[in-house]
């Protein structure tokens, strides 16, 4: 199977790719911080996709008798102000926080990757206009223009999602159109222009997959800011609203009791820590492997 | 031409790779005295490798190992970094093979040539002015005064291969190590660039290896000239008796280049199975 | 086979503001192949990049087949002329195999049967089948450009436009390559205008040149005077020198 994957001469479409793929899986392997992080996003989505089977009791079932107990055997993480299991909380939030870590790489990325893509294929008018817009929004920061729109569009999950990806394209149209220029003159390009290519062929399916790989990168290094970004508006109560178990709602709620019941705020914490390490860890052995730079020679 | 400048033997350059470690240069020997020496050869050959060994400038995880590597006396395999780097331009000088990448470019054509040259000397100011501007002029640059002001940029390829020259060759080096000077170069300017190395080398006694891919040119600059292929040298002939070469390899080089008065309908083309190397994969 | 392939008239192309190519006439017949000489900066890769719609900054007129010529690259023109460039390292995409590099010009046409036509050319420029999945990295020079080759001819064009294919190689590879080019003509009788700075491969391949110098044709000779060291011109003389001919009176 490995040999087949690694031949030199595939005799498939098919294996050739997966072969490709099969080498950039073993170079991942190879770098141990990569696995660590991969462990960990990996339990975070199996800790979303399981969470019922996971998590001992309800996220929201209420227990007043048993308000604010420290860590224990029945609460491994203690319990909140209303007697919820912090643990079962953690739990489910991991889908919360996945659900926006993937529905803002969806929206913002590829916006990101065409706008730029464009923008540095066309060069001239369009390069400035649409650069233009991309700096105004690069200019303002990110979690201020994020709760501008939510104030705008009003509070809750949906539009803190809208929000976040709002503030995210931009980078990511930086980085394909820095991308794009370092090779919008190359030579296959030209050729596949002369074959009689249309520009919306040669951007889709020759430019934008030699963006793709770096754009990835930055996507998997971005998840921390936007799990923190999504973090911060929970906090502020901008994002998902309660009783929903999202991480950074519940740091908020924690607040209150932090200096007497430490655990109702810090243990969403850690858990936050952990994703975005996990994202950054990731993040970083896919830029080695994926670096068009250094990838190849492998 | 009793006593060489410089003796080779068993040279051989290692690189690790994913399968292992690979041979580049594999223990090759030769022996220089002051005199033309031509290394020719195909990409991948080592002839390149083969001149950076002489200066120790194989970075890791290269590795260079040799029975035996001795120029005027000294065992260079032994020399520490620093007295390395003393010799390094003092008395062996490199050119390469596009001055674009080897000029400093925020230093003026004349700054760069005097340091060349405090480096290794001291001397006053004034002597320092004119021993650059006599360089120039020795390699046919005709406003030395002008020049010396210029910056990378503003020289062309042609003029910035001459200013390349000019700061290997003050200190006075006793060995030049030209790889591929005028690859980069076009013919007319070609024959210019190599033309001045020549009347310099052969003017002050130096020794010279110039490293090339292009047969005619190496036949036509050198005294002697060694042909390599898959990291070892398959020929070792005088440059006027190319022509008699008998190694398989370099009489399909000689036959596949298309002549100016060509008739042959087909080009004959390398067989690379009629002889061995050795060279495994 | 008098027809005109290619036939340029006060032909001027600039870069920007500034003037590359000052009016340039040539005209090239259907099943000739003419070289393009000059140092760098004579402008002659610059022609090549007109014809084919790389440098629309021009005036004067280019016809190709009898057909004026615009001044951007369109569908209907790629199937008549294509180019091969120089540096086979640059001219094929890093991410796609060979088989993707040359099913696209079909794709790009709507034209059937891709699957027999890639096998059926990668046998026309000797290329083994085993070739056909793999990426660029792992191909040698020649090899790339021997694909470079085949993209160019998926569409069966008339004129190939050769901007320096074999300067990049080694000499034994260059071998290889100017064979398959000659080959390639004589099966398929294209048309070639090649740039190039090597006046031994001109002798080998082409029946004319034209020699080129800052931007301007200084000569148009057939191969046979440069064959026998008897161009005309002094600065085409001067290349011929420096490229290790022996001069004869003109």
């Amino acid at each position: 199977m490995i040999a087949w994957l690694l031949d030199d001469s595939p005799t498939s479409r098919l294996q050739a790719g997966l072969g490709r793929a099969w080498r950039v899986w073993t170079a991942l392997l190879r770098n141990p911080l990569a696995v660590v992080g991969g462990l960990i996003i990996l339990v975070l989505v199996a800790m979303a996709v399981f969470a019922p089977l996971i998590a001992p009791q309800s996220p929201v079932g209420q227990d007043l008798a048993n308000r604010l107990m420290p860590p224990s055997a029945a609460h491994w993480m203690g319990t909140d102000e209303l007697g919820r299991d912090i643990y079962s909380r953690v739990v489910y939030g991991a889908r919360i926080t996945l659900l926006i870590v993937a529905m803002v790489a969806v929206i913002a990325a590829p916006v990101g990757l065409v706008v730029g893509a464009v923008s540095g294929y066309f060069g001239g008018w369009a390069d400035r206009i649409l650069m233009g817009i991309t700096d105004i929004f690069l200019s303002m920061p990110k979690l201020i223009l994020a709760l501008a729109f939510v104030a705008a569009l009003g509070p809750g999950i949906e539009n803190a999602i809208i929000a976040i990806a709002i503030t995210a394209w931009p980078v990511y149209a930086r980085i394909a159109r820095a991308e794009t220029i370092t090779f919008r003159d190359a030579e296959f390009i030209a050729a596949v222009r002369l074959q009689g290519a249309s520009s919306v062929r040669v951007i889709l399916r020759h430019v934008l997959p030699l963006c793709a790989s770096s754009t990835i990168v930055r996507v998997t290094l971005d998840m921390a800011g936007i799990i923190l970004t999504a973090a911060g508006l929970g906090f502020l109560g901008l994002g998902a609203q309660p009783p929903l178990p999202e991480w950074g709602a519940m740091i908020s709620r924690g607040r209150n009791f932090i200096l007497d019941q430490w655990w109702v705020a810090t243990m969403p914490g850690f858990a936050i820590i952990l994703v975005s390490l996990g994202f950054c860890f990731l993040g970083d052995g896919l830029r080695d492997v994926l670096d068009p730079k250094q990838g190849e020679k492998q | 031409m009793s006593v060489p400048l410089l003796e080779v033997e068993g040279l051989t350059v290692t690189f690790p790779t994913a399968r292992g470690p690979v041979d580049v240069v594999r223990g090759i020997s030769f022996s220089l005295g002051r005199e033309r020496l031509g290394i020719v050869g195909e990409s991948g050959s080592g002839k390149s490798m083969t001149g950076r060994s002489i200066l120790r400038l194989i970075r890791p995880p290269g590795h260079v190992s040799a029975g035996r590597l001795v120029f005027d006396g000294i065992d260079l395999l032994a020399l520490s970094e620093r007295r390395m780097r003393a010799l390094r331009g003092a008395r062996i000088s490199m050119v390469m093979q596009d001055p674009k990448f080897s000029l400093n470019p925020v230093m003026t054509v004349g700054e760069q040539i005097a340091e060349a040259l405090l480096t290794h000397a001291k001397l006053p100011r004034r002597a320092l002015k004119a021993r650059v501007l006599s360089m120039l002029e020795a390699v046919r640059i005709n406003d030395p005064e002008r020049v010396a002001g210029l910056y990378p940029h503003e020289v062309s390829g042609g003029m910035g291969q001459r200013v390349m020259i000019a700061m290997m060759l003050i200190p006075e080096p006793d060995l030049l190590i030209a790889d591929e000077p005028t690859s980069a170069l076009d013919v007319s300017v070609q024959a210019q660039v190599l033309d001045i190395i020549d009347d310099l080398v052969t003017g002050k006694g130096m020794g010279l290896i110039l490293i090339s891919h292009d047969l005619n040119l190496v036949a036509r600059y050198c005294d002697r000239i060694l042909v390599m292929n898959g990291g070892e040298i398959v020929e070792e002939c005088r440059a006027s008796e190319l022509h008699l070469a008998r190694h398989p390899y370099t009489r399909g080089l000689l036959a596949a280049m298309p002549r100016m008065d060509e008739d042959r309908d087909v080009l004959p083309v390398l067989d690379r199975g009629a002889w061995t190397t050795g060279a495994g994969t | 086979m008098s027809a005109t392939a290619i036939h340029l008239e006060n032909l001027s192309i600039s870069y920007g503001k500034t003037p590359v190519v000052h009016d340039v006439a040539f005209s090239v017949a259907e099943g000739e192949s003419f070289a393009l000489v000059g140092e760098s900066g004579s402008g002659k890769s610059t022609i090549l990049r007109a014809i084919s719609g790389l440098a629309p900054e021009w005036t004067g007129a280019i016809a190709i087949l009898g057909k004026p010529r615009g001044h951007a690259p369109d569908r209907d023109f790629a199937k008549v002329c294509q180019m091969v460039f120089q540096d086979p390292y640059g001219s094929l995409h890093p991410r796609k195999t060979v088989d993707d590099c040359l099913a696209e010009p079909l794709a790009i046409h709507g034209i059937g049967g891709r699957d027999a036509r890639v096998r059926d050319m990668l046998a026309a420029v000797g290329l083994d089948q085993r070739f056909r999945f793999r990426f660029p990295h792992q191909l040698s020079g020649g090899q790339r450009q021997r694909v470079a080759i085949a993209r160019a001819l998926m569409l069966s064009p008339r004129v190939l436009l050769l901007d320096e294919p074999t300067s990049a190689l080694d000499v034994s590879v260059q071998a290889e390559i100017l064979n398959l080019l000659k080959k390639l003509r004589r099966e398929q009788g294209l048309t070639y205008l090649m740039v190039t700075h090597n006046l031994p491969v001109v002798s080998f391949l082409c029946d004319r040149l034209a020699v080129m110098r800052h931007g301007r044709v200084v000569e148009i000779a057939d191969v046979s005077a440069l064959k026998t060291g008897r161009l005309a011109d002094p600065y085409s003389r001067e290349l011929y020198a420096a490229s290790g001919g022996a001069l004869q009176p003109a």
